[in-house]
Parts: C-alpha cells; structure tokens; sequence
C-alpha cells in the first residue's frame, strides 16, 4: 500500500491520469457559491515549510480547506527548527499530535523520501518540493494545464498527452520543477526537449527520458507548449552564464521569439517570474501565457491529490517505488 | 441505494431474472412525468438532478417525457455525491462523477432528485446534503425507478416506478440502454463467497 507522494517518477499513467480526472471535477467546485467538501472532516494536515513558498503554500491551504481538513501551518522561521531541532524530532512532535498527513517543503533533496521511510511517523507525506530534486503537484498541474489547454476540458477526460510536444528552458541544473516534468510528461506520452546553456544541464541528463538542446529557437517551431523556467540564483554558488542581458538574448522568451511558435501552442511559468530576465512582460501578459491558469488547476490538482490519498481507507493511487526498498 | 451492493456484482449473479423489461420501463417513466405534472401542478419550476451514473440517464429520459407533455423545456442535469457519501473511510477513494447544475441553478425551484434503485436511502441523505452546497431548493422530492426497501434511515420516495419487495439476500440490478446496452431490471441472488 502507498500512502506517499514523493516523486512524480512514482505514478504511473493511470494515477496520473485518474488525479487529472478528479482535478478536473474539483475544479467545478470553484465555480459554486459554497466552495466546500465535506471529504476530509476531521483529518488533521500539517503543512511543513522550512523553504519559502507563497504559491505552493497558499494553494495547498486552499484545497486542504476546500475539503474540509484541520489545517496546521509550519514555517522553520520562528519555530524550533530555528533552535537547532532536527527533523527526527520535529516529526515525532507531529506524529504525538496525531497528524493525517505532512505536506513538506524542504532545502534538502530526499527530505521527504526519509520523512516517509524513516517509521518516524505514520502520517501519509506529500512532497511539496525538495531540494533540485522533485515537486510533483508542480508537474501534475502544469499536466493538467496542458490537458485542458491543448486537447480541451471534457475532450481530455481520461487522456493522456501522448504525441505533444514540450520544450522546458532555462536553468534546468536547479530545478526540481524541470525533473518532476520530465518525469510526468514522459509517463503520460509527450516527447519532452530541455534547452538551457550547456553550463546548466545536469550531468547525467543523458539518462534522462527526453532530447536536449542548446538553441531555443530551433525547437520554438516545433513545440506545442514551452516552459521557461526561473533563473533559481539563491541556489547558485558559481558563474554559470556571463552577464543577464547575454543569458535573455539567448534563452529568454520575447514577443520575436513567441510569433515563432504554432498559433495553438501555449506559454507556460511555475512562477515566480522575474520579467526582463526569462521571459519579457510583453510575453507574460499575453494570452498564450497561462501563469494564472497555472495557480488556480494548482487548488484542483492538489485537492485531487489529497483526496486520493487521503478520502479513503486506502489509498487510490498505486505507485510502487517505495514499496520495492 | 448502495451503488456497491447492485453495481458490482453483475457477473456473479447468473439465475438472475428480469422483473421489469424495456417497454415496462418506458411505461413506468411516462407514469412517473405524469404524477410529477400532477403534483408541480404544471412542472413550471421542476429541476431534475440524477444521480450518476444511470440516475442521471433517467432523468434525461423523465425530462424529454415531461416536454412532451408540457410542452415546455425542462432543467436536467447531474448531482454527484461521492464526496458526501457516510462510508468513504471504509473503501479506497471512488472515481467522481460528474455534477452539472441547470444554468439557472436550483435556488427557489422543485428539485427532484432521480435514482435507479431507492435501498439504504444513505445515497439520498448523500444527496441532500451535497444539495444544501449549491442552493436552496422550494422542495425536494424523489424519484426511483425500482424501491427495494431495506430503509436504513428515515427517507422515502415520492414517485416511484415498482416497489419490489426483496431480502437482504438478493440484489437489484438496472441495465440501461445508455450504459448497458439495453434496458431491464434483474432481481438475483447474492452470490456468498
């Protein structure tokens, strides 16, 4: 039995695609004057941020609400983590307060993975971005996003996106989003190509289920959405590209550049942006760019997820890496 | 109903036999719009919701029956309750079905919610609850195509297509067209492992 969400290299197609189709009804509950379920009444989640977030934190405190759950909220900032206590000790706080469920954000890459195999404690852990490691709500929503945007709403029930095509630029080195999406989008059947400078591929990208490039505008024409990715600087410890301006002639997204690519294929953003550098305002404000769309399928994708793991008895979603250890 | 009890069980009942058969079923809805009619007095402000999967096929089926009769078009749309169901820590989580509320919603109107097989009747309080989400009814009522008895609470139906006695011991199984292939109610028995 799996009761975690720790890698999006741990769904298989048909999880994937059932928390796409639950996000999708999910969503309709936005649209209703009581913007309530009375799914997970009584189930108490904690949401552990020892990284900074305002996106991911506020969107799973929407859902978790939306279903009705009691909801705690940890920030490192001002708790003990401050005094030096270690993980250990602050899961074994939660576990004695009787938690359903840990929602993690953490600096440490693997952090989540040890919470959920450590028999610290018994509550089910759900990712919310680790390290460079992974984030896998990220890449179910920007998955649902793509669903809805390119093959339609109800037309996309029950599919995957087999045959897209997906381009995720920029700094590729630091990004858990890149990894998670690589890893989503290859399961669900899209063809994915990274581009970024050679200096921010990973080493062993090769072993990666995608193409690589360095030359964006090549691969604008042939690409059904495109991912830029933040340039993460707080995570740069060296000179990896010479100057800003150099870095956006190259790899940045510009009005130019976006006439470049089919009339169908969408502009994608995890967010936080940082206009000028990746992308120009011209292309952010645009309405092939789907930021926005991007935070609100954030509240399905993350109600779907919590109430597949958590609605039941037993969890619906099957995946096994865990398992296997 | 219990949507597990009826539904998942089909292949295990083989001496199950037909109770009501396609033209039966047509019969019985067009008897169903008629008392609706009767009772709305005109079915000005009736809103059907059927619960999926084949309430929300009869509920298509009652509304074009009451367009034919009052000539007017008549709401119909879907009202999921998996979300609202009492025993959803007792199973793994269900796949969600869809709810679709008439572009006018329910606020002020006759709601009749629509089901297949009235038994348990926690389906209903499901509904009634899921209901209270979206709006405030002037009433709600209740159709069922096949009452099998078997309350568990208070709750009873006001149109309903066959009151069909049954132990505990048997099942009641709706195939329609729409799902199915074809249309009939099978009474069988429970198959114990």
């Amino acid at each position: 039995m799996q009761r975690h969400l720790i890698s999006a290299a741990d769904l298989t197609r048909d999880d994937a695609v059932l928390i796409l189709d639950t996000a999708e009804e999910m969503a309709r509950v936005a649209d209703r004057p009581i913007k309530k379920l009375p799914t997970l009444r009584g189930r108490t989640i904690v949401n552990l941020f020892f990284e900074d977030s305002t996106r991911t934190r506020i969107s799973f405190e929407a859902a978790e609400k939306r279903l009705s759950a009691d909801v705690i909220n940890f920030t490192a900032k001002g708790s003990s983590v401050s005094k030096g206590e270690s993980l250990k000790d602050t899961a074994q706080t939660l576990e004695a307060m009787g938690v359903d469920a840990v929602v993690i954000r953490h600096g440490a890459s693997g952090a989540p993975y040890r919470l959920a195999t450590s028999g610290w404690i018994d509550a089910a852990v759900i990712n919310a971005g680790d390290g460079t490691h992974q984030h896998p709500t990220q890449a179910l929503l920007d998955a649902f996003t793509m669903r809805r945007r390119l093959i339609g709403r109800d037309a996309g029930l029950g599919q995957d996106l087999s045959g897209k095509r997906i381009t995720i630029v920029g700094d590729v080195l630091h990004s858990r989003v890149a990894r998670s999406n690589v890893d989503l989008l290859h399961t669900l059947g899209a063809e994915v190509t990274l581009v970024a400078p050679p200096t921010l591929v990973p080493v062993g990208v090769e072993t990666w289920p995608c193409e690589v490039s360095y030359d964006l505008d090549s691969t604008l024409a042939k690409s059904d959405a495109v991912m830029m990715l933040r340039v993460q600087r707080e995570r740069m410890n060296a000179a990896f590209f010479p100057t800003e301006r150099e870095y956006s002639r190259r790899y940045g997204l510009d009005g130019e550049r976006m006439a470049k690519m089919p009339e169908h294929a969408i502009v994608m953003h995890p967010g936080p942006m940082v206009r000028g550098m990746e992308i120009t305002a011209e292309v952010a404000d645009s309405d092939r760019c789907t930021v926005v769309e991007q935070v609100a399928n954030g509240v399905s994708i993350r109600m779907a997820v919590l109430y597949l793991l958590l609605g039941g008895n037993e969890p619906a979603v099957s995946h096994t890496r865990i398992e296997e250890k | 109903m219990d949507k597990h009890d009826t539904h998942d069980q089909q292949d295990t009942q083989s001496d199950a036999r037909p109770v009501l058969e396609g033209p039966d079923i047509a019969r019985v809805l067009t008897r169903i719009a008629h008392e609706i009619v009767e009772r709305a007095k005109g079915a000005d402000d009736v809103v059907l919701l059927g619960i999926p999967t084949r309430g929300v096929f009869l509920a298509q089926r009652l509304a074009a029956k009451l367009e034919e009769i009052t000539d007017r078009k008549i709401p119909v749309g879907s009202l999921d309750i998996t979300m609202y169901r009492d025993d959803l820590r007792m199973h793994p989580p269900r796949a969600l079905a869809r709810t679709e509320i008439p572009g006018d919603g329910i606020d002020g109107r006759l709601v009749v919610l629509v089901d297949d097989v009235l038994f348990s009747g926690r389906t209903i309080r499901a509904a009634l609850d899921a209901l209270n989400d979206i709006g405030r009814p002037r009433a709600v009522q209740l159709a069922v195509l096949v009452d099998r008895g078997h309350r568990e609470l208070p709750i009873r139906a006001d149109y309903v297509g066959k009151n069909l006695p049954t132990s505990l011991r048997e099942t009641v199984k709706v195939q329609l067209a729409e799902e199915d292939g074809r249309d009939t109610v099978l009474l069988g028995a429970k198959q114990t492992q």
